[in-house]
């Protein structure tokens, strides 16, 4: 069973990738709910400005998206600049720079999930909520919110499955850099450059399959869950 | 208590201009469909905002447009049961009847949720999902929940309207009840006569977003059709009586009214209650000899006080029966046949059955 065993390297990667996607995916969410509230219920100027924004990197060549963050976060990027001064928070080359390009690109799937749930909410029962005496906080927290867990949920996870498999942005953003940015498919890509890589490339494309239909496979499972939820009694 | 609602509202280009008060007890909101009553409870709950309007509950402005207050719906505590029962589908049945008792900060007091389980008779679907209820189920856990959040008034929009006959005979004891036992004021929106009949004490009766006629309810029903938003094929009387015994073998009802008996179909109230029945004329027959072995169970004697004019082939002849004015709706042919005119002895023939809701 030698053939099956991860050297140190790809285990590191492995590892590596766990961690930016798990970042991404919690970081993003905090912004996620209240874009997709705004987008699902929000009657504002700009609206389809923000809706595009939002969906941007899921049609943006992901270089393009990487080179974007490399402008922005970079060191002498005016967002990356004044957080490295002022909060010690460096992105380039670091294994954080890894996790925003994921949460980026991961979150047009997430919005979109959350979104779907909260317009598939029959408002009825929110107004049902304040005739009973819930207050607009209330009314979200325990009727909506409830209602739109399981749309959370399979945003969380189809954001976490892009982050384990986003590439282009990453390697942009913060290049290649084992132990600290070389996520499973930089690993994989380096393992193909390189005479004899197969095993390791192939060792990796199948965690890398197995991880993206798990995850493909629970959002579908969520996304039920919500549709049987949201249905008023 | 009193309530005073005015408001005017423009949705498209329908408009609604009405105002009406209540003094309490049951006051129906009556009309067709379409009519705007819903939109009238909606404002009075907050959860419309009209382009003008008030509603003041026992001298409390709740929303004053020229003042520019607007107490938000969740502030207002008026209980709202809707017309489809809007359970909160992710809550078991005990926690969305406890959902409004946490606002009501009063969710300790258990002698209060018992009393109205009972009443309901909801205490064994307390574990049980919105979603497994049936239709008739579903509304009276709405009712319950309604009433457990300790509203000052209680506004329910058709609360029977999108159950089956037999579901509607399941409630109506219930609504009775509430009425009965508890001292909350409702508005009770409805576009059935029979329902109004029996539960409201006065009516507002809507069309077209306008109060067409308001007072008390058996002289507002006892009123021509013509004056009444209400279809043709609902004319009918208004019957007042008190219950006066009850016949559980057979689960009728008897209910005394004037010098007659009338029996009703199941065990509605309890004997001493009032009862007001609403007797639509195309469920009356008339007959100018006592009919015999007959299976109707109310055959009541009276004398014709007088015909409408022919419609649509038909007339309506109204009875006075033993001091209750009762209407039959009949073919010209048939007044034609048994030559009914005023002053003429008659026996209405009513069907226990048509008597049921």
């Amino acid at each position: 069973m030698e053939w099956t065993a991860l050297t140190d390297a790809e285990w590191t990667a492995v590892q590596l990738s766990l961690r930016v996607a798990t970042v991404a995916m919690l970081a993003s969410l905090p912004l996620a709910l209240p874009v997709a509230m705004a987008l699902a219920r929000g009657r504002f100027w700009g609206r389809s400005v923000l809706n595009g924004l939002v969906h941007m990197p899921l049609i943006l060549p992901p270089v393009v998206t990487g080179f974007a963050l490399l402008l922005i976060f970079g060191r002498r990027g005016p967002i990356g600049a004044f957080l490295a001064e002022h909060f010690g928070l460096v992105f380039s080359f670091r294994w954080t720079g890894a996790a925003l390009a994921c949460a980026v690109m991961g979150f047009p799937l997430m919005v979109r999930s959350i979104r779907l749930s909260i317009e598939a909410v029959d408002r009825k029962l929110e107004d049902a909520a304040a005739t009973l005496g819930a207050g607009p906080g209330w009314v979200f927290l325990t009727v909506t919110l409830p209602l739109i867990l399981p749309g959370i949920l399979a945003g969380m996870v189809l954001s976490f499955a892009k982050a384990m498999g986003e590439f282009g942005a990453t390697i942009t953003f913060v290049s290649n850099i084992p132990g600290e940015t070389q996520t499973i498919a930089a690993a994989i890509y380096t393992f193909t450059q390189v005479p004899g890589g197969d095993a390791g490339a192939m060792r990796l494309a199948v965690i890398s399959i197995i991880v993206s239909m798990t995850a493909l496979m629970l959002s579908e499972i969520l996304a039920a869950a919500a549709a049987r939820r949201t249905v008023a009694a | 208590m009193r309530l005073e609602v005015e408001a005017r509202h423009r949705i498209g280009s329908f408009t609604i201009d009405a105002a009406f008060g209540s003094e309490g007890g049951v006051t129906a909101l009556f009309g067709r469909s379409g009519s705007g009553k819903t939109s009238l409870v909606n404002i009075i709950a907050g959860l419309l905002r009209p382009d003008r309007g008030r509603v003041v509950l026992d001298g409390k402005v709740i929303a004053d447009s020229e003042r520019g207050t607007f107490t938000p719906v969740h502030r207002r505590r008026f209980g709202y049961v809707f017309q489809e029962a809007r359970l909160f589908p992710h809550l078991s049945v005990r926690r969305n009847l406890a959902y409004g008792r946490w606002f009501a900060g009063m969710a300790g007091s258990r002698p209060e949720f018992d009393r109205v389980v009972a009443m309901l008779g909801i205490g064994h679907l307390l574990e049980r999902r919105p979603g497994t209820l049936s239709g008739g189920e579903r509304q009276r856990v709405a009712i319950g929940r309604a009433l457990l959040a300790a509203p000052r008034l209680l506004l329910m929009d058709e609360p029977l309207a999108a159950l089956d006959d037999a579901r509607k005979a399941e409630i109506l004891p219930y609504l009775e009840r509430l009425r009965d036992e508890t001292r909350i004021p409702i508005v009770y929106v409805s576009h059935s006569v029979a329902e109004v009949a029996r539960l409201a004490e006065r009516v507002v009766v809507v069309d077209n977003g306008r109060v067409e006629a308001s007072g008390d309810v058996a002289a507002i029903l006892s009123q021509p059709a013509a004056a009444l938003a209400t279809e043709r094929r609902e004319t009918g009387a208004l019957v007042e009586g008190v219950v006066e015994g009850q016949d559980d073998r057979h689960d009728l009802t008897l209910v005394r009214a004037g010098r007659c008996l009338i029996r009703v179909p199941h065990l509605v109230s309890s004997p001493g209650h009032a009862l007001r029945l609403y007797i639509a004329a195309r469920d009356v027959m008339l007959a100018t000899a006592r009919p015999e072995a007959i299976s109707a169970l109310n055959v009541l004697e009276g004398t014709v006080v007088d015909l409408s004019p022919v419609g649509k082939g038909s007339v309506d002849v109204r009875v006075d029966c033993g001091g209750n004015m009762i209407v039959a709706r009949i073919t010209a042919l048939s007044r034609e046949t048994l030559a009914l005119a005023p002053g003429k002895t008659v026996h209405a023939i009513i069907k226990t059955v048509a008597l049921d809701y």
